[in-house]
This record gives C-alpha cells, structure tokens and sequence, in this order.
C-alpha cells in the first residue's frame, strides 16, 4: 500500500520507537514525542508497537491512500476526518482506495500519531526508522514530509476488516489536560541548588516556551537558585530529564536532544507523564511537578502500558 | 580525594554509575572497562551505555528491570572492574590542515599565549589524545588532555555553523566537528576524514575509549 502526501502544514515525520543502540556515539534516539499515544495507533491497527508510524504536530497534515487499508489516528489537538466524515482520535477506521485523510489541528495537545496496517516501510538508517532532523538522515530522505512524497506501506499481518472500528476508552488513556501535576524523579544534581531553589521547583507553576521543539522544551516560570558552580563536566542523558543553565529556566530535554549534557539536573519527568508533558501547549498549559520515587515511577509506567489491552470494538 | 562509586537514577528508564567529578584519564578508562564488562554480557533489559568522563549512562526498560534489580547486578560489575582488562585502545591517526580558511581561531591561539602559530600546531599534534567520550552530535569526539601551553576557553556566543571536519579546542579538550552544525569551540584546522557516515558499514570513524593522533598534512596562514 502507499499513501501520498498532499499537503502539511506543520511538522510531519516518520518515527519508529526510538534509533537505540547508537546513543553513546551521539546518536539520540529520537521517536515519537507521545510514545504511548504512538504505541496506541499501532496497536489499534494490529502493528507491532514498536513499528514506523507518521508523527504530525504544529499544523495540519492530508494524505491520499492508494489502496485499501486501515488506518488509526491518536494524539491530542487533532481532528480526523477520512473521507467526508469527521471522527475524533484514538480510534481505527477502514479506507478505500482514494480517500482522502486529513489531520486538521484544533485547540490544545501538540501532537498525533498516524498508523496504517503493514507499518511505514522506509529504509532503516542505524537500525532505525525514526527521523533524526538535525542530522538529516532516517525517516523519510531525512527530513520532514512535504507534498508529493509517497510513502510505502507493509503486508499487514491481519485482515482489514477486523481492524476496522476498534478504539482505546479514554478511560484507559494518560490524563492530558492544561494543568498536569508532572512527577519527577529528583537529581542526581540537587546539590547544585538551594533549598530555595528546589522549593521553588516543586511549587510553581512553568509555562512551555514557544521557542521548544522536538529537541527540547524550554518551560518559563520562577528562576530556580544554584549555588554558583552552574556547569559540570559532561555526562549522559535521557528523555525527559531537566536541565536548568545558569539563568535558571529549566529545559526539558526531548526525543531529539543530544546524548550527553554539561548542565545540571534537577530531575527527570517519570515515563508515565512524559506524554503528558509533550501534549502542553505553549503559552497556555500551566504545569506543576512533584516528587516520586523511581520505584513508584515504575509502577506507574507498567501500569500505563497494560492499558493497552484495553483496546476494545466500537 | 578518594572518590567512592555511586549509582544514582536518572529517571525511571536510566541511571548514572559516577566513578569521579572530573577529567581524568585514569578514571575515564575505568569506565570504558566497565562499559566493557556490561555489554559483553549485558542484563536482560539493559538497552545500551553513554560513556561519558567520570560517568556511565545505563539505559533501560523499566517493563522488564526494576532499578533495585539492576543495581544490584551494577554493584557486582563494580566489583569486577579493578581486574577487568581493558581493550588495547585503536590508534587512529588524523590528517589536519591547519589553519587556513577553516582554523579561524589558530592565530588567536597562538596570540592568547604568545606563542608562534607553527608553536602551536606542534604542540597540537604532538600528543596522542583519549577519546573521553562522544556526544553533542553524532560521533563527536571529546579528546584530551591538551598540553598546558595551548588551552583556550570556548567563544561566548557559538558560531551557529562550523563545516563537519573541523578540528578544535576547548578548554583542555580537543575534538572534531562530526556534522555541519553550530560550535563554540576555538576553531583551528580542517581534517578531510569523515568522522560519520549513516550509510557505510561501520558509519563512525571513531569509538568511544579509541585514541587519536593528528598529522600535520599541511599548514596555510589564514588571511
């Protein structure tokens, strides 16, 4: 199957999971920015979660599918409409050659996540199908999408019909909103701030800065105090850790954020409320952090992706 | 100062092993024997490592290990790593042009120490350099120690576009532009080696833990 692009006018581009296994050559690992919201649309059409799928995000995104397929659209901020009809997200849906598919971005989230039956087929660069931007390689010729492109799907593994019409409650879905209490877990460079400056982490409200993207996001809010030493040698990093430079404004680090970092931590947001996070809008959600422990963070995670066996026929 | 091991998360999905605070040549290398010892035979559940000067970065699936699990496997490496035997680092040797359009900053160098510019680029590539780590961009190389007589501090404001291949210092570290990207390193000399390729097979020059030395191929005065 192939599915053409006709018109996007934000930021849409192909991701797998994550590019691992390079990323103490200084390879990030890249991915979806919701990576539960991704697992959701490919588990919806009967992919292996971890498979290639279209992230779309700042704008509004059209496809034309060349042949029959199934397809499932899940996110935040995002309107889906196949054909002439409208539907809302995190649900699967049967297309006829033709039709056209279209993602037209509304208030609040950031990003959506579309999956079509047999997987995006792209050439893996580094073992990976994700779009590395900065780096220009994976993904689609390593960039982003444009009018015009075509993009190759799989066999799918199933019938199509069977696909068809299956959604995931929203009981079962993180619980996005515009003024999430984020959990983090604390450090390893507390030390490096004041007493004033951890309170001041933990009961204040961040703003996310229009200047993020898929590299980080830059949140505004009260500055949070060190102690002076505001640099330390190079060390790794992860997805959803907190850098705060000298000026005292946090940066949360993101899918495409580089592999090691010389700025202190104060903490890293939970997996569980990472996507969360990425669906904040900028400007308008106000977000909170509190403290958890690594053990209930985990907790947390293996419960969130057990929701995903809550995938029920509409 | 005795620095005692300490395993601390970063996250619910990675943590840290700190065997130090700072540059360190010995401790670096203990930590490429420790990344050694886990990857050969890696925990169920460990994804990968990011060595780094004094740290490692372990990266793995909270579905799979608890953090109370994998520390305990961690603490029996620790254990282990005092008579682990390091691999015999690669020698990698780079050809450099120094200096000319692409070495901006050389005759800044040699002016902030009052040395001749054929000084410093003797000094340069004199030395045999550890690659510490790798990491801002795919496959850069942070190399060091650079000799006390040429380490200059990194510009204020990076220049938002250094050509890949350029060969710079920092501090007391020297290294390689993998990528066209931005820089605030001290500029110096141009190498025409390809430090990343995401096509060839193996796609980078370098390795964490190699060492490198640079030729002199050529030297032009800027202008």
């Amino acid at each position: 199957m192939s599915l053409e692009v006709i018109d996007v006018s934000g930021l849409a581009t192909i991701q797998d999971a994550g590019r691992k296994g390079w990323r103490g050559f200084g390879v990030p690992i890249s991915g979806p920015m919701d990576v539960f919201a991704f697992y959701t649309a490919n588990a919806l059409v009967g992919n292996p979660i971890e498979y290639a799928a279209i992230e779309i995000g700042l704008g509004d995104a059209t496809f034309h599918a060349m042949q029959d397929c199934v397809i499932a659209a899940t996110g935040v901020g995002y309107q889906l409409s196949v054909s002439i009809w409208e539907f809302s997200l995190w649900s699967s849906f049967f297309v006829r050659a033709g039709w056209k598919i279209r993602l037209n971005k509304t208030d609040d989230g950031m990003w959506a996540y579309l999956a079509v039956t047999g997987s995006v087929q792209t050439q893996p660069t580094l073992g990976s199908r994700s779009t590395y931007l900065r780096g220009a390689f994976g993904g689609f010729k390593g960039r982003q999408l444009q009018a015009g492109d075509v993009i190759k799907t799989g066999i799918p593994s199933h019938l199509s019909y069977e696909l068809a019409a299956r959604t995931l409650p929203e009981e079962a879905r993180p619980k996005y909103n515009n003024d999430p209490t984020i959990d983090v877990i604390m450090g390893p460079q507390t030390k490096y701030f004041t007493d004033e400056g951890l309170e001041t982490f933990l009961s204040s409200e961040y703003s996310v800065s229009f200047t993020s993207d898929r590299m980080g996001y830059r949140l505004e809010g009260p500055p949070l105090a060190q102690w002076g030493k505001t640099e330390l040698i190079s060390e790794g990093m992860t997805f959803g850790a907190i850098q705060v430079p000298s000026n005292g404004q946090p940066i949360v680090m993101m899918a495409d954020c580089p592999t090691t970092g010389g700025y202190p931590k104060i903490g890293t947001v939970a997996s569980a409320d990472i996507p969360l996070l990425a669906q904040c809008v900028p400007n308008k959600s106000r977000i909170r952090f509190q403290e958890t422990t690594v053990a209930k963070a985990q907790k947390r995670y293996r419960e969130l992706m057990r929701e995903l066996d809550r995938i029920v026929e509409e | 100062m005795i620095f005692r091991p300490k395993i601390v998360p970063l996250g619910d999905a990675a943590l840290l092993v700190q065997l130090g605070d700072e540059i360190d040549p010995t401790i670096n290398q203990r930590i490429h024997a420790l990344a050694a010892l886990i990857n050969i035979a890696p925990l169920d559940g460990i994804i990968e490592t990011i060595p780094a000067y004094a740290t490692l970065l372990i990266h793995y699936d909270p579905l799979t290990l608890t953090y109370a699990k994998i520390r305990k496997w961690l603490r029996m490496k620790l254990d282990q790593v005092e008579d682990a035997k390091s691999r015999k680092p690669r020698e990698i040797t780079v050809p450099v042009h120094y200096g000319g359009e692409y070495g901006v900053d050389l005759k800044f160098v040699a002016d902030t120490h009052q040395l001749r510019v054929e000084d410093v680029i003797r000094i340069h590539s004199e030395k045999t350099y550890t690659i510490y780590m790798m990491g801002f961009t795919p496959g850069f190389p942070y190399m060091g120690k650079l000799d006390d007589a040429i380490i200059t501090p990194r510009l204020e404001t990076p220049r938002t576009r250094v050509p890949a291949g350029t060969v710079a210092i920092a501090g007391s570290q020297t290294g390689i532009y993998s990528i066209d990207s931005p820089g605030g390193w001290r500029l110096i000399g141009h190498t025409s080696l390809r430090l990343f390729d995401p096509t060839s097979e193996p796609p980078f020059l370098f390795s964490p833990g190699d060492e490198v030395r640079f030729i002199v191929e050529n030297y032009r005065s800027s202008h």
